[in-house]
């Protein structure tokens, strides 16, 4: 008996896998080189809301040795840390970084989002804005003094400064209407730019033939000013619009490119995985990952199976037994007989359910498009039918183009543009501040319609970290005694045991892990055991009846004796009960999808007084139940963590995702909620359908500005002072009646609990567990 | 109103100085972290004495 606890970095293993940290290898693929061997990380620390947070994780990490720059961006509760590939030629280990802020009492997940960094587009809209607002602040300057009164030559001059500063700043910020609406007309159909580009460059150009001419009116601020309101909604819009997403790239990488498979001479040979065929004999080290879909010939091993049915329980493997492609294999090594070829193994066909779910995903078609699909002829129709009119009636085709222009520049969508981003951005900021992530906007407009929402269960409605249940029963010598074997396992129910015990454990020399039992030790007083009942007392009845039960056990014995027996539970997350009472309160259906056993389903389903339960369910039977709901015509909710969430997370209508997910899960969702609680999904259901009340309200706002607007444009009234005012007085009042949403959203949550930050990982999750 | 020949220009200066000053505030990365950097500015760093 030596040291009295297991080192240190078996401790911080514990904790790692215990809180669901990013693993080094995930670190490192989503690192992002900047040259030198230098590696730029992006962390979301959810936790962060004051200046002093930004000391204690800046500081903390600055002492790492290998940490170049480190910044925490508290509007995005991020840091991004630059670290050095290698110190002083020993290679670096990215997950330093992540304990490093563990240990100053913050929670971080590894957040990507492709591409959002460098966001060219969107920095090309902003400075599109900022040029449209100077020009049409300075060209209002000048039009102000014309309205004002000014006179003939001063006038013309007013309006030819006016035509000179537009002209540049048409041309620079409305390239963005022009080219899409060239690219529309080029394929034969129309959208909303163009007839903000017709309406853009007949306005521009008949205001400078009236400049030509002396004339009194001239239409440059309205133009002009259009373009800024346009941009600004477009930006807004650039801002909430999804980003190319694909969660296959993820599950791609799960795969291993190749496997060892030993030849009929004993030889060993590592083929790449197209290469290898049914019937091929595999060598499986522990640690690896299973490459196709097989049958064990030998060995023991303990199998993380979470790819198939999301559970962190390892299974136990001994021969005869199937693996699929992608599982992980934990304990011991194993000889495997391939029975399919990569393409027609399990990981192949998880990536084609993706396929097809993302592609059916595109086919929603946002509000904004559809209300925009009937504006865009409405309003060509409108000008036309003015320019006929007044043509014929009046005769004065000048007069008529110049009324054409008018009744463009006053439909012109300013409002319509703004309705939607504005409320879009409010909301997801609103639902930011509560720790829920929106992927893009329109999965907000989704969420609003739904009438039901399927949980998974492990990871989802409860943390997917076992919990000790009968502490009192088993008695505080035994689990001292059953801690100090359980700190040399990696089985994530000794992790669990281990973790239970706060003071000092028993320690134990010789320690051996037996795969797929458990783990001994040979002491004076005897051989110690700890593991399966089969293993510890060597009985061999009780097999079937330890799996019908809801717990899992974890049995301690003597030389075959029974000391103690430890039982585990999943921890319910915090608020699941009333979560699922709320949402059937509000007449929405809930139901669990969950690839674990029946009983366990059962009596969690029960717990939570969910009558429609499925267990045992593959991805793709996931995927399938949630097809045939939108095929009843149900719009569901999926809320899963698992990569065998994956591809029922991408075909629900729309889909939500804890941030200790997967990385393919968090990658499929459309929501990712931050915090431990489960009430992140009423709240987003929540915000979202008033934020969906708020885009109809300002529909209803935008048309009826029209409804009055039109006429008076048509009519031939609208000179350019009535089109300033009416077209930003309808912008503003959109954009306050969005702003509303905050209002309503904080009286809707008054809970403190939900703001307040997250409790610091390190201590509180040791009593948790 | 011959001041205007002067009053123009100048108006039309002071905007394209303040557009300019934006676009390299932007430019530079100033309104990646607005919280943080009200935060930052109260951030007196370490206290200890000058060497």
């Amino acid at each position: 008996m030596s040291c009295c606890a297991p080192g240190v970095e078996g401790s911080l293993d514990l904790e790692r896998s215990g809180q669901g940290m990013p693993s080094a290898e995930e670190l490192k693929l989503s690192a992002r080189p900047l040259g030198e061997g230098l590696f730029q990380t992006d962390l979301s620390v959810p936790g962060v809301y004051c200046g002093a947070c930004i000391t204690t994780v800046e500081g903390a990490l600055k002492k790492l040795p290998m940490v170049a720059r480190a910044r925490v961006n508290l509007s995005s509760k991020r840091v991004s840390v630059v670290w050095k590939d290698a110190v002083e030629g020993q290679q670096s280990d990215p997950t330093d970084i992540v304990r490093q802020i563990a240990s100053t009492g913050y929670e971080s997940h590894l957040f990507s989002m492709a591409g959002e960094n460098g966001d060219e587009v969107r920095n090309q809209l902003l400075r599109a804005v900022a040029v449209a607002g100077f020009a049409s602040a300075n060209i209002m300057l000048l039009s102000v003094s014309v309205w004002s009164g000014a006179e003939a030559a001063t006038r013309d001059m007013f309006h030819w400064i006016s035509a000179g500063i537009a002209a540049p700043a048409l041309i620079y910020a409305g390239r963005f209407f022009f080219l899409s609406a060239w690219k529309a007309l080029r394929h034969g159909q129309t959208n909303m730019d163009v007839p903000i580009s017709i309406g853009v460059f007949l306005s521009y150009f008949v205001s400078l033939w009236e400049t030509l001419h002396h004339a009194e009116h001239a239409w440059f601020d309205a133009t002009v000013m259009l373009l800024f309101f346009l941009l600004i909604g477009r930006t807004l819009d650039h801002m909430m619009r999804d980003r190319a997403r694909s969660a296959i790239t993820g599950l791609a990488r799960l795969s291993p490119r190749g496997a060892t498979v030993i030849a009929s001479d004993g030889s060993r040979d590592y083929r790449p995985i197209e290469e290898i065929r049914p019937g091929d004999r595999l060598s499986v080290a522990a640690g690896d990952r299973i490459a196709v879909d097989g049958k064990v010939l030998f060995g023991v091993s303990d199998m993380d199976a979470s790819v198939v049915n999301g559970e962190s329980t390892p299974v136990s493997i001994k021969p005869g037994d199937l693996v699929q492609a992608g599982m992980l294999n934990l304990t011991g090594s194993l000889t495997v007989e391939a029975t399919a070829a990569a393409r027609d193994s399990f990981l192949a066909e998880m990536i084609g359910l993706m396929e097809a779910a993302e592609g059916g995903r595109a086919r929603y078609r946002r509000i904004a498009d559809r209300a925009s699909q009937y504006y865009a002829p409405a309003v060509h129709l409108l000008a036309f039918l003015s320019f006929i009119g007044w043509g014929f009636i009046g005769g004065d085709w000048k007069h008529a183009m110049l009324i054409a222009v008018a009744v463009l520049i006053i439909t012109c969508p300013c409002a319509l543009g703004l309705a939607v981003p504005v409320v879009q951005v409010v909301a997801a900021g609103r639902l930011f501040q509560n720790g829920i992530m929106v992927k893009d906007g329109s999965a907000m407009e989704r969420l609003a319609e739904i009438d039901s929402v399927y949980f998974d269960k492990t990871g989802t409605l409860t943390l997917g970290r076992p919990r000790l249940i009968n502490r009192g029963e088993a008695g505080e010598a035994a689990l001292t005694l059953a801690a100090g074997l359980a700190g040399h396992s990696r089985h994530p129910l000794s992790q669990a045991l281990y973790r239970t015990v706060e003071g000092p454990v028993a320690a134990f020399d010789s320690v051996s892990e037996v795969p797929g039992a458990g783990v001994e030790a040979r002491t004076e007083t005897g051989l110690y055991r700890l593991g399966s009942r089969l293993f510890a007392c060597g009985e061999a009845h009780d097999n079937a009846s330890s799996r019908d039960q809801a717990s899992s056990e974890v049995v301690l014995s003597l030389d075959g004796k029974e000391l103690a027996t430890f039982r585990f539970e999943d921890s319910l997350r915090p608020g699941a009960e009333q979560v699922v009472a709320g949402l059937q309160e509000h007449g929405i259906a809930t139901g669990i999808l969950s690839g674990d056993r029946a009983p366990v389903v059962q009596a969690l389903a029960g717990k939570l007084g969910i009558a429609d339960w499925n267990a045992s369910l593959s991805p793709r039977d996931k995927a399938a139940r949630l097809s045939e709901a939108r095929e009843r015509g149900r719009k569901t909710l999926m809320v899963g963590d698992g990569i065998n969430d994956a591809p029922a997370l991408s075909s629900a209508h729309v889909s939500m995702a804890p941030a200790t997910a997967a990385d393919v899960g968090r990658q499929a969702a459309d929501f990712v909620f931050l915090r431990e609680g489960l009430d992140a999904v009423p709240l987003a259901l929540d915000v979202s359908r008033k934020a969906g009340q708020l885009i109809r309200q300002n529909f209803a706002l935008a048309i009826g500005y029209n409804i009055i607007a039109v006429p008076i444009a048509i009519l031939g009234y609208a000179t350019p002072l009535i089109a300033a005012l009416a077209m930003s007085s309808s912008s503003i009042i959109v954009v306050v009646n969005a702003l509303r949403l905050n209002r309503i959203a904080r009286v809707a949550q008054p809970e403190p609990q939900a703001l307040k930050p997250s409790a610091p990982i390190g201590q509180g999750a040791r009593l948790a567990s | 109103m011959s001041i205007l020949v002067y009053l123009i220009p100048i108006a039309l200066f002071l905007g394209g100085l303040g557009l300019a000053a934006f676009l390299w505030s932007l430019k530079s990365g100033q309104y990646d972290d607005l919280e943080g950097a009200s935060w930052r500015m109260l951030d007196d760093g370490d206290d200890k004495p000058a060497d």
